[in-house]
């Protein structure tokens, strides 16, 4: 989970004191474990994709081969196909259900708060634990598919064997990631909703401007950096969906859910291809950091101000 | 508060059937997961998941706990600890040295962090398995403790130092005009004034390394060294069919998250709500 909602810029200077003023030395410690542990595999990321290495000995150059191979590699291709379509799925289900619902749960009404109290449930549960219960849930034998043949009885539904159509796969795999992250959206956009000036409501309640109205021309332009906060970390975070589908599907059927990051996996750590796997990998950092980069670019996110005011 | 919210307006059905709605999709499955792990598979296969069971018991727990769930709990406990620890001891200090040394050496390193939160931890499995198999801590708890806790400094870092902003310019030069080292305004006006970021901080990395996955699935193998999710996986891939059991299992991997739920549920909030922006 990442979030980059940061006060930036440097505030004018509160005097010239510098008595009390904590040196470098103080951001020396995590600096150095942050690059220890996280930034020197990133090079090393780079390293590896240039050799061959099945985990056994020491990794051999090799030069280009595995970028060269990987780029005729019709799976890799087909996999970015797949994960621009889970998430852009994953951004059309999830950001119209958890906006209206952080709107509405951002009024202080007591059955507001109990209910946001349950919609909150599927954040404490782990990737891991989510999959699982709907794997079980939606087995074609003893779950709901069984239970509720009224509804899941017709071609559209696969006649309730859902993992085994490329259609029915990824629609599982879609609603799994908006049950899993809806909640932790609403709540940034009730966080977003709350900040929004109550004065502006009552200027428009004046002029007569009914709710619909209000929503359109207060509520959704005010949340307009709350909406690109919130898309971007499902862009990132669908790039590296991993867990749900080496559980709920493993890429099947055939390759049709085969994710560019579970690619990887499966190159990695079944194959035992770490070469290519790395190949995959470089290609991951690059495109998640440039969709970053663009949209703290377009948005001006670094120069957002407070983000805990309104709570 | 919204438009909606305000007296004397007709009531908003859409509203009504949104929220209704959702709390179906969201209950239901909760439901299903409590119900199921209280049955006997033979019930839950006859009589399907939403079912009202006719009779309950608690041997599924039985089964789950005899299946070295207790081993794989501790194991999970202590790389939680552990990685809290890491994080309480390095990210205040960096906050503090981000928000008041205006220097450029340290707005690099608030750069560094920003730039952390965007490196997803699938892009460097491969090199982290190199690395830690190259240092010969493979399938040993720190292996798993180590990254866990570093992909969790830079929004730790965030969040800290937004919570730091809060403090007033007027403290620190009230502290510093009665000459007091950066030292003392850390231990005597900081950390007790930052206590909410700390709190948010603390929680945000536990549930982290509680529900972590990918790490120790691809830095551990053997059963001494499993943590709680790999378990579950594993447990579903050789009893699958068992769901009432299954469903024991998750129940009780949710326990101690809904223990610390129910006392720190502001903390969690305000640092998961905070991450929106305005």
């Amino acid at each position: 989970m990442t979030a980059l909602a940061v006060r930036g810029g440097r505030k004018k200077s509160s005097g010239g004191l510098q008595i009390g003023r904590p040196s470098f030395l103080w951001s020396l410690p995590a600096l150095l474990y942050f690059v220890v542990c996280a930034l020197v595999p990133l090079g090393v990321v780079i390293w590896l994709s240039f050799t061959s290495w099945n985990a056994l000995g020491s990794p051999a150059w090799v030069g280009t081969d595995n970028w060269t191979s990987l780029f005729h590699d019709a799976t890799l291709i087909h996999s970015f196909k797949v994960t621009a379509i889970l998430t852009g799925l994953g951004i059309l289900t999830q950001t119209p259900v958890s906006l209206l619902l952080g709107v509405w749960a951002a009024g202080h009404e007591r059955n507001r708060a109990i209910l946001s109290a349950l919609y909150f449930i599927p954040l404490l549960m782990s990737a891991t634990a989510i999959s699982i219960v709907w794997l079980s849930l939606l087995n074609p034998y003893y779950g709901l598919p069984r239970e509720l043949h009224w509804l899941f009885d017709n071609s559209l539904l696969g006649h309730g064997y859902l993992f085994s159509y490329t259609g029915t796969a990824i629609g599982v795999l879609t609603f799994v990631g908006m049950w899993q992250w809806t909640p932790f959206h609403t709540l940034i956009y009730q966080g977003g909703a709350r900040a929004i000036p109550e004065v502006l409501y009552q200027a428009a309640a004046i002029d007569g401007a009914g709710r619909v109205r209000q929503f359109f021309s207060i509520t959704l332009p005010q949340l307009r950096n709350t909406i690109i906060t919130s898309v971007v970390l499902i862009l990132v975070g669908s790039f590296t969906t991993f867990d749900s589908i080496l559980i709920l599907t493993a890429g099947r059927p055939g390759v049709s859910t085969t994710s560019t990051s579970y690619y990887m996996y499966v190159n990695g750590f079944e194959k035992f291809q770490f070469g290519n796997a790395s190949v995959i990998g470089v290609l991951l950092v690059v495109v998640t950091t440039l969709i970053s980069l663009i949209v703290v670019r377009v948005s001006g996110w670094d120069k957002m101000r407070s983000t805990q005011e309104g709570v | 508060m919204t438009s909606s919210a305000q007296p004397g307006r007709r009531p908003n059905y859409a509203a009504g059937v949104l929220t209704a709605g959702w709390l179906v999709i969201v209950l239901a499955p909760i439901y299903v997961l409590v119900k199921a792990s209280l049955q006997t598979q033979t019930d839950y296969n006859s009589s399907g998941p939403l079912s009202i069971p006719d009779h309950v018991t608690p041997s599924n727990f039985g089964t789950v706990i005899h299946s070295g769930f207790l081993r794989y709990f501790v194991n999970t406990a202590i790389i939680t600890a552990a990685v809290v620890a890491i994080v309480v001891v390095l990210v205040p200090p960096v906050a503090f040295a981000i928000v008041r040394n205006r220097g450029r050496t340290v707005t690099l390193v608030f750069r560094i962090f920003l730039l952390g939160l965007t490196v997803p931890v699938q892009a460097v499995i491969v090199p982290l398995y190199f690395v830690i198999t190259k240092v010969g801590l493979y399938d040993t708890l720190i292996a798993v403790i180590l990254p866990t806790a570093a992909f969790s400094l830079p929004l730790s870092t965030i969040i800290m130092t937004g919570s730091m902003r809060d403090i007033t310019g007027d403290l620190y030069e009230a502290m510093a005009l009665e000459g007091a080292t950066s030292w003392h305004i850390f231990r005597h006006l900081v950390l007790p004034l930052a206590r909410g970021g700390m709190a948010t901080i603390i929680i945000f990395s536990a549930l982290n390394a509680w529900n972590g996955f990918l790490l120790p699935l691809i830095l551990s193998q053997s059963a001494h060294v499993r943590v709680f999710t790999l378990g579950l996986y594993d447990f579903q891939t050789v009893s699958s069919i068992n769901a009432p059991a299954i469903c024991a299992a998750v129940v009780l991997s949710i326990v101690p998250i809904l223990v610390v739920y129910l006392f720190a549920r502001r903390a969690l909030i305000r640092g998961l709500m905070g991450v929106g922006g305005k």
